[in-house]
């Protein structure tokens, strides 16, 4: 029998469970997530960084760890939360378990607890901290969690973030070779990585792009200096408001009229360059199986969520408009400007995981990266 | 789109195997659907036991024959606008396109809705269906569609074999096999080209051990598509969907797997252009430990590679399953985006808050089971393949596999066969061997038999091709087994075993002790189920819908239901003796309840019903229908606050109400002492003996010399039966001393405790009843009498409202024992009786065989003809209205100007090795109605509905046994008056040679000649047959292979004299000129 395992909320609630994978403690926002597929690509999505993830799909592990899953180099999420995890996975490409991943990668997972009663907790109370233990008491643990910084106040992009700039496709390196087969990169795109999934630089090399990924922190003249046809603002983690100099940088590319397209974390940033205001969501969106309403079409996608974040749409200016809305909620999934080459979408049309059919965003983009434009 | 006003909907007709109630759900779902949208619906369904044919589902009911012919003559009388044929099963796809073809649809201008012929023809014709998949570069298997044997066997020279013969536009993989050897392919391609409509196969590179997953997509006009869920079978490719356990959602799939193959889902979907729902089936590459031993091309590859296999351009049994599985109603949706809604449009009823565009996300586990009939079959070919064989399934929710997968197989309702239960074949101790790993309808319990021997995972996953997760699955079963087997009964090791899903008789008899101490220290440790949701949406948003399941966790979301409240308990899977029917009181009975203002909850176990569809009751648990999953809801529920109704839930039902008695749980309607009074023969006969009626005479015995006495002392044929099981199970008439040492025996040996009854065989008019009492007053629908005489199992029996052979002073005798009885038995609801009538010299004697206090099969169809709401008058008498309350009194209901026929249907082309020989075992699957205002018309009807008539030129087989051939005689004479050909064996053709007619003899003695009887029917010389036999059930080789060939020619075969005799009178007489015309409209 494992080791028991202990996550506590910050009101209290206790979830008590078994240790998998690492055997510690672990703090971060409580999240969950509704996917049934795509475990690995949620582990390290750095989107997920500073959050404790639920999986709502009870059996996880099932298919092992591949190795061609990676959405970035590490696992992100602070620790994971599973009803049941699977000790002898099956699969063509597994190469090794979860457990086993984790317990390398040194993070701790809690198994055996009713996930679906946490995730009734969260839906009801709203989205929180937590912390999950395998050796401190309850008392001790709250004690801690008290104390810890909040996930709003924390610059997470900081943590995820590439120190280096970097090329995709690489020489040599399996993560990108295995993309860049189709067609050597016409257009230069800058990716700014404020937590970059692999397979936004995967579909952006197979349709042809050269991407050249640069830290958070690249000023607005170190991207013109590279002399991009357009500007990838990435997803990531938390909270946009702290992000001021990034917003900056943004203002500056929209001005600049260089074709723009911002992705969940990035398409934030796009809203608040524009002056809108942004808001937290109660406990967010995080699945697979959102449907989201292009305006202009009026067709119904069904799109990969990861957020907490929203864009209040009465507070849009400056000739930003919604262009996606979701129905579950109505809340903002894409803005637009008339006169202005972007294209600005909360969800993820990179998918991975996930349902691909918003994949056609990215030719939308190069359509536009491909029209002259009067800079 | 042009406003739409009035649709036609075709149901699927009768059930059969690859055919069965997923359709009256899907159909249901549909008309209502389609009322809210303020359009007129009319229906034609032939089977009468179905909800959809119910008054308040349809505006306009017609219950005819679902013929093309029959269906013109409705379009030509209402007129509607469109026609939904995507609700009916392959039934209704078959029709739209036989209408689509005889220019009906133009000619009347009815617009085909949700799928267009093109499509249709597409999917379902295997050479269009591959063309277009090559062309949007879909990778399929390769092969060839053809349409004859040579081109077959040119396929073979260049695919090889073993290779897989798909028919097009057939059921349930009808007709299509695997072929092994150039003899097999040549057996099958030649029958599957004779049975598929458009004589064309498809010959393909068979892919056995692949991966087998399918998708339920959906689409609308404006090209929206989303995927409702995906399903994984457990048993790979070679093993027919149907005949396979399945897991939703898949388990093996890596996301990029699954986005792979949800990506080609809505690429061929679009690509077909449907308008509704649509299920695709794909291999997928296996594991590599399956690769080692059976994809061999497959061992070294690196990458997962799919074939699409299969496409059902409409609502199908999957979807039904997808729509339990998820929550999600595909029915509902597919029929409002075939009126030209958009899912953005549709609100999502579970939720109450989001749209039907969405996709489901489960945070469950589903498995489906497949129930086969090899429990009443024993003789049936058991290996399962490309051909679906089971009757019907269960499902079952848990939070992870292994519960789910042992809660499935206490569904099923074996009995004492929980996942414990070995084959006695397999041996036991020092004598244990490996057990048979092949497909077959035990394999579940061998591998779980393998794995206790401690054979390796890995190398059972090689033998079954199963992948190596599920069987570790079952390896954690296994592990739990021995720990309970060595380790003490501790809080910690039950919480465990109950979350493997165990159950309190597993655990007991593992670690010794009984099933209700085991109950007793689960409550006293505080270790109860709870019951979570099922919402779409994996707790994401707040839902609306009442649909639970039980798991063992820690949060209950089942709070008791406020007020007064009774419990329903279904009838589990479909099987032969009990079917749809019981389904169909279940829900009517669900809703009576809510009119008299209390809360329904229904507890069932299969998916493919409406009883399980979220909306039918204010509650549905879907569970298990045994004693600890009851009690445990009632216990839920709060046991002094809700009661249970036993009557419509067939013989599952009924099974329950002596363990609730015993609980002191109670129960709504007759009380568990009258179904005992009923069920225990002695009881019984003393009962019957009070009230001074008849009954046939007999005794129980205990052994052979005591049965042998008895059975002299009748005088033969005499019944013998076990007394311990209803329903016809194990009867059989023996005509000597033999037959009746050779029954006895093989009974004793299984049960010596309870005494066997042998009665006298009275051969003489079997009569039924149903009637409602409520203790005061006994309301009598109607009065049914059977064809074929006493013998043939009722259910079995064409059926006869009102008895139009019985006099006036018969039925007044057939009321007063029915009211008697009721009253005596102090029976509340509804009761079945059945009698047989002996007529000697101008005075009959009616002798009671049968009393049933629940709902019997024939409930639906006598509803229908008498207009009664049978179940619904019944559910309120038992919430304490009595009839006169209702506004009914007692006696003979008053009857309509209306004949109703009701006719049994096989399957029994699909189960090779069965013998269709009628007897006082059932055998039908489903049944049909036939309605008009005399007996001809009404008999044609059922018949043509059955697939039991005959054309009215060409010729019979006949062989008729001795003890019948004086009485074939007339019968004889009227079929050669009617310019019939004849072919004989031996003996009957002597007999026709004599009478004057031309005969041509053939022999039934297969290996002396040619042609032979088997080989008449294959080349399609003789239309039809009639074989009667001497002797009892077993050993009947007699004539095997003449109704073995004749099921598998799908042509009508008659083994009783009383059948083929109506037939002849349905084809000389008037019949021809039926009615078509809206149920109602009979009922005036």
């Amino acid at each position: 029998m494992s080791k028991k395992a202990t996550l506590i909320l910050e009101d209290g609630t206790v979830y008590r469970g078994y240790s998998f994978g690492s055997e510690r403690t672990t703090l971060g926002e409580v999240v969950f997530d509704t996917a049934m597929t795509g475990y690995q690509e949620m582990l390290t999505d750095p989107s997920f960084a500073g959050q404790i993830l639920v999986f709502t799909y009870p059996m996880i592990g099932n298919y092992g760890i591949s190795e061609d899953d990676f959405e970035s180099g590490h696992i992100q999420v602070r620790g994971i939360a599973v009803r049941e995890y699977c000790r002898r996975p099956s699969n063509l490409h597994s190469i090794r378990t979860l457990d086993n991943y984790l317990r390398d990668s040194d993070i701790p997972g809690i198994s055996g607890i009713d996930t679906r009663s946490l995730t009734r907790h969260i839906r009801s109370r709203g989205s929180m901290m937590g912390i999950l233990s395998t050796e401190m008491c309850d008392e001790d643990a709250l004690e801690r969690l008290k104390a810890y910084p909040r996930y709003n106040g924390t610059d997470l992009v900081y943590e995820v973030s590439t120190e280096q700039v970097y090329q995709w496709p690489a020489v040599g390196d399996r993560q990108t070779d295995a993309s860049a087969d189709i067609k050597q990169g016409s257009y230069n795109i800058v990716v700014v990585d404020l937590g970059l999934k692999y397979n936004i630089v995967r579909i952006l090399s197979q349709l042809g792009c050269r991407a050249t990924v640069v830290p958070y922190t690249t000023s607005l003249n170190d991207i013109l200096a590279l002399h991009p046809d357009g500007v990838v603002l990435s997803p990531g983690p938390g909270n946009p408001s702290l992000l001021g100099g990034v917003i900056d940088v943004v203002k500056g590319l929209i001005g600049t009229k260089i074709p723009l397209m911002g992705i969940c974390l990035g398409h934030l940033l796009i809203g608040k360059a524009s002056g809108a205001e942004i808001f937290k969501l109660k406990f967010g969106h995080h699945g697979g199986n959102h449907p989201v309403r292009d305006l202009a079409t009026n067709k119904v996608y069904i799109t990969v969520q990861n957020h907490g974040y929203a864009i209040d749409d009465s507070t849009l200016q400056g000739g930003f408009e919604v262009s996606q809305i979701n129905l579950n909620d109505d809340t903002v999934e894409g803005i637009c400007h008339p006169d202005l080459p972007i294209i600005s979408i909360q969800y993820h049309p990179e998918a991975s995981p996930g349902p691909r059919d918003s994949s056609y965003l990215f030719d939308r983009f190069l359509a536009m990266v491909g029209k002259p434009t009067d800079a | 789109m042009h406003k739409l006003s009035k649709v036609l909907v075709i149901g699927s007709g009768p059930i059969v195997i690859g055919q069965a109630a997923e359709f009256d759900y899907s159909g249901t779902q549909a008309c209502r659907a389609l009322r809210e949208e303020g359009i007129i619906t009319v229906l034609v369904n032939s089977n009468p036991a179905t909800i959809m044919t119910d008054e308040g589902i349809a505006d306009i009911v017609y219950v005819e024959p679902l013929t093309v012919e029959v269906l013109a003559r409705v379009i030509e009388r209402e007129h509607p606008d469109g026609l939904l044929p995507t609700l009916g099963g392959q039934t209704g796809l078959n029709l739209a396109v036989g209408l689509a073809d005889a220019g009906i649809l133009d000619k009347y201008g009815v617009k085909l809705l949700g799928t267009s012929i093109d499509t249709i023809k597409k999917a379902e014709e295997r050479s269009l269906f591959k063309k277009l998949l090559t062309d949007i570069g879909e990778p399929v298997p390769q092969g060839t569609a053809v349409r004859s044997v040579v081109e077959a066997k040119e396929c073979m020279n260049s695919i090889g074999l073993p290779l897989i013969v798909r028919p097009s536009y057939t059921l349930g993989g009808t007709g299509g096999g695997i072929a092994w050897t150039e003899a097999d392919l040549e057996k099958i391609s030649s029958y599957g080209l004779k049975i598929s409509p458009s004589h064309e196969i498809l010959i393909e590179q068979c892919l056995l051990g692949w991966k087998e997953i399918e998708y339920e997509v959906m689409r609308d006009a404006k090209d929206n598509c989303i995927t409702i869920c995906n399903m994984e079978n457990i048993d790979p490719m070679g093993v027919h969907t149907g005949d396979s356990i399945v897991v939703a959602p898949s388990q093996t799939l890596s996301d990029k797997e699954n986005q792979m193959l949800r990506s080609a889902s809505l690429r061929i979907i679009r690509a077909l252009g449907i308008e509704g729902g649509c299920n695709v089936q794909f291999a997928l590459t296996p594991s590599p430990i399956v690769a080692e031993t059976w994809a061999l091309d497959q061992r070294q590859v690196d990458s997962s590679q799919y074939y699409v296999i299969e496409v059902n351009p409409r609502v199908s049994r999957s979807s039904a399953l997808a729509s339990k599985a998820t929550g999600y109603p595909i029915a509902r949706v597919a029929a409002k985006i075939a009126i030209g809604r958009t899912l953005d449009e549709i609100p999502n009823k579970v939720t109450g808050k989001t749209l039907a565009s969405f996709e489901p996300a489960l945070d469950y586990c589903v498995v489906k089971i497949p129930r086969w009939p090899f429990d009443k079959f024993a003789m049936g070919d058991r290996r399962l393949g490309s051909q679906m064989k089971a009757t019907g399934e269960v499902m079952a929710i848990d939070r992870s596999f292994e519960p789910a997968l042992q809660k499935a197989v206490r569904s099923l309702e074996f009995g004492k066969r929980t996942l414990l239960w070995e084959d006695p074949a397999w041996g036991k101790g020092e004598q244990r061997g490996l057990p048979p790993l092949q497909p077959n309808d035990l394999r579940v319990w061998a591998i779980m038999a393998s794995l206790r021997r401690d054979e390796d995972p890995d190398k059972v996953s090689q033998l079954t091709g199963i992948d190596p997760w599920f069987i570790y699955k079952f390896q954690n079963i296994v592990d739990m087994e021995k720990r309970l087997l060595s380790e003490p009964l501790e809080p910690n090791i039950l919480w465990e075993a109950k979350r493997l899903g165990f159950s309190d008789e597993q655990i007991a008899t593992l670690a010794d002790r009984l099933p209700e101490q085991i109950r007793t220290i689960r409550h006293e440790w505080h270790l109860r189920p709870v019951y979570k949701m099922v919402d779409t949406c994996a707790a994401e948003f707040d839902a609306e819908t009442p649909y639970f399941y039980s798991t063992y966790e820690s949060e209950n979301e089942a709070l008791p239901l406020d007020g007064e409240k009774a419990v329903v308990l279904g009838s589990g899977p479909i099987r032969i003796g009990q079917g749809i029917e019981f389904d169909y009181c279940c829900v009517h009975s669900a809703w009576a309840l809510q009119e008299v203002g209390m809360k329904s909850i229904l507890i069932n176990s299969n998916p493919e019903t409406v009883s399980t569809d979220f909306d039918t009751s204010d509650r549905l648990y879907f569970e298990a229908l045994d004693e600890e999953s009851v009690r445990d809801i009632l216990e839920n529920e709060g046991s002094d606050a809700a009661s249970s109704i036993v009557q419509f839930g067939g013989q599952t039902a009924i099974n329950l109400a002596q363990p609730l008695d015993v609980n002191n749980l109670s129960i709504l309607g007759s009380a568990a002492e009258a179904i005992d009074i009923a069920e225990d023969r002695q009881r019984f006969e003393d009962f019957l003996a009070k009230l001074d009626i008849p009954q046939p005479p007999g005794a129980g015995v205990f052994s052979v010399p005591e049965a042998i006495d008895v059975a002299q002392s009748l005088g033969y044929p005499v019944l013998v039966r076990p007394s311990y099981v209803l329903g016809g199970r194990s009867m059989e008439i023996v005509h000597s001393d033999d037959e009746l040492t050779r029954y006895l025996t093989l009974a004793l040996e299984l049960d010596s405790h309870h005494p066997v009854l042998v009665d006298k065989y009275i051969q003489g008019k079997e009569v039924e009843v149903d009637a409602i009492c409520d203790g005061e007053d006994v309301l009598i629908p109607g009065v049914m009498e059977h064809i074929e005489r006493a013998g043939v199992h009722s259910g079995d029996s064409i059926a006869v409202y009102p008895g139009v052979n019985l006099s006036e002073s018969e039925v007044n005798t057939i009321v007063d024992y029915t009211t008697r009885i009721s009253l005596a038995l102090g029976a509340r609801g509804l009761l079945n009786i059945q009698l047989v009538i002996l007529s000697k010299r101008g005075s009959s004697s009616i002798y009671v065989l049968e009393v049933n206090p629940r709902a019997s099969r024939t409930v639906p169809f006598i509803s229908k003809v008498t207009g009664l709401p049978v179940v619904n008058i019944a559910t309120k008498v038992m919430a304490g209205m009595t009839l006169q309350e209702q506004g009914y009194s007692g006696g003979l209901w008053k009857r309509r100007g209306l004949v109703g026929i009701k006719a049994p249907v096989f399957s029994m082309s699909k189960l090779t090795g069965v013998d269709n020989y009628l007897g006082p075992e059932m055998k039908s699957t489903g049944e049909v109605m036939g309605v008009d205002h005399n007996f001809e018309a009404a008999l044609t009807k059922a018949l043509l509905a059955a697939g039991l008539m005959l054309p009215s030129k060409g010729s019979l087989l006949l062989s008729i046994a001795d003890r019948d051939k004086d009485e074939s005689i007339s019968l004889i004479k009227e079929l050669y008056s009617l310019q019939y050909g004849f072919y004989a064996t031996e003996g009957t053709a002597a007999m026709i040679k004599s009478m004057g007619f031309p005969v041509e003899m053939v022999t039934k003695k297969l290996d002396e000649g040619h042609p032979n009887v088997v080989d008449v029917i294959h080349d399609g010389s003789v239309n039809g047959v009639i074989n009667t036999v001497t002797g009892g059930r077993i050993p009947l080789k007699d004539g095997f292979d003449i109704r073995r060939a004749a099921a598998e020619g799908q042509i009508p075969c008659f083994t009783s004299l009383d059948t083929a005799r109506v037939v002849v009178s349905a084809i000389s007489g008037d019949g021809g000129k039926f009615s078509v015309k809206p149920l109602r409209e009979y009922l005036r």
